[in-house]
């Protein structure tokens, strides 16, 4: 019951944000974030952002995933 | 590992197949004895099922599941209170699908559906806000389930409701919360854990502070790991580490998701509406400040408040069924005499086969 999906941003209107999953479009609240752009990335659960994607983050991991796994 | 859907930005990128296989030697290469994690959550436990991680493992390397699959720590009495709730005059109940079909001791809120009852799925708290604008003169209840993801949002949910003066909405508040779980299965020493795989979407919420005591009181390491088949073996690979390198950390693997401090602005909504209570688990029992109760400025929303419930009586499991000793790793679904003979999703025993996040659903599903 945990599941959440990365969603792009692509529209806001007050605390109300469009955001696109995988081609698809939903509604997700943005109150619990303190701040959401257009083109950010967050993270929905049952109809709100509950946290940002951390784009440099995600890069790092990958890149030590990559040191492990060589 | 291949998904049959367009490219997902932050998914895929963590199922790449040639790193698995270097992530899985890197693991073969440090275990040298037998080993066992837990991983507490129960999307964690459909992902490392779906995913066929656990027979990609070395024979020592043991996964056991854990109480974090909200619907089957559920207890009894709170099914049986949302359908006697469903059953009052002028009720709309509203709940998260998963809820639907476990069964409490006179039913489960399907079969009361059935029967006619005004109970209605929705995806989110939301809509059942909605839904108690656009029909005044009905009473709309929501069934509120879930761990520290979802708490929050039922929290501003509310929040904005009280915001706005709305008077025929309430919340059934069932609650829990993961840390002091962590905690009684450890302290009740019945099973031994080498190391935690922490619930990531949990974890965006609280951040990485709350299991520090793990590490420090009982010396077992800690990572917070994301959802994706890569994630997961990174998790595993940085647990078995610190184990060989005898060490005790909270690590957090899902850092494009997780900061160690958490999303402040969702605790602090969460504790501005809700405040700790004591809560009873299925299969574990109450343990303390594991649960959420509605701050007395917003109890006018508290559906246990509002309707005057009768006092519940049943606790029991159902015969045979042993959800309780799976919930806290005592044991595994092949060690039920029910398992698969006469307790399938179809006709589910006990809560652990209804939810689909279940363990004892992902063994029939994916088999053990
Ligand atoms: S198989 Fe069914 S009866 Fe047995 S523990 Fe799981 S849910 Fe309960």
């Amino acid at each position: 019951m945990c599941l959440g999906i990365p969603a792009k941003i692509v529209k806001i209107n007050g605390s109300i944000a469009d955001v696109e999953i995988g081609g698809i479009e939903r509604k997700a609240s943005l109150d619990l974030l303190k701040e959401a752009k257009v083109d950010d990335y967050v993270i929905l659960h049952a109809g709100f952002a509950i946290q940002k994607l951390d784009e440099e983050e995600a890069k790092e991991t990958l890149r030590l995933l990559e040191e492990i796994g060589i | 590992m291949k998904m049959n859907r367009p490219y997902m930005k932050y998914l895929d990128e963590f199922c790449d197949p040639k790193l698995a296989r270097g992530l899985i030697k890197a693991i073969e290469g440090l275990v040298d004895r037998e080993i066992c994690l837990m991983e507490v959550c129960g999307t964690h436990t459909v992902a490392i099922f779906k995913h066929g991680l656990r027979g990609l493992f070395p024979k020592s390397l043991k996964l056991l599941s854990g109480p974090g699959c909200p619907v089957c720590v559920t207890p009894t009495q709170d099914v049986d209170t949302a359908i006697w709730i469903s059953r009052q005059k002028d009720v709309v109940l509203t709940t998260f699908g998963d809820m639907m079909r476990v069964p409490g001791t006179i039913g489960s809120l399907e079969k009361q559906r059935a029967n006619g009852a005004d109970i209605r799925v929705v995806y989110s708290v939301l809509d059942a806000l909605e839904l108690a604008k656009t029909n005044p003169a009905k009473k709309v209840v929501f069934l509120g389930v879930g761990f520290e993801t979802t708490s929050p949002s039922i929290a501003s949910c509310i929040y904005t409701a009280n915001k706005e003066g709305i008077s025929n909405f309430w919340i059934y508040v069932c609650h829990k919360l993961i840390p002091p779980a962590m905690r009684a299965l450890l302290e009740s020493g019945e099973t031994t854990i080498d190391g935690f795989i922490c619930p990531g979407h949990v974890s965006t919420i609280i951040g990485s502070l709350p299991y520090e005591f793990i590490a420090s009181e009982f010396n077992v390491p800690c990572v917070i790991s994301g959802f994706e088949p890569l994630d997961i073996l990174q998790s595993v690979y940085m647990l078995i580490k610190q184990i060989k390198e005898k060490k005790a950390q909270v690590q957090i693997q899902y850092s494009r998701c997780v900061k160690p401090e958490g999303n402040e602005k969702a605790l602090a909504m969460l504790y501005e509406v809700f405040e700790p209570a004591d809560s009873n688990w299925r299969g574990i029992g109450v343990i303390p400040n594991s649960g959420l109760k509605i701050r007395q400025g917003y109890n006018r929303f508290d559906a246990s408040i509002h309707f005057e419930m009768p006092t519940s009586q049943v606790t029991e499991e159902k015969s045979g069924c042993i959800c309780g000793e799976i919930l806290r790793g005592v044991a595994i679904p092949i060690d039920c005499p029910l398992f698969a003979k006469v307790c399938t999703p179809e006709e589910p025993i006990g809560a652990c086969m209804v939810s689909s996040e279940g363990t004892c659903a992902a063994y029939y599903k994916y088999g053990g």
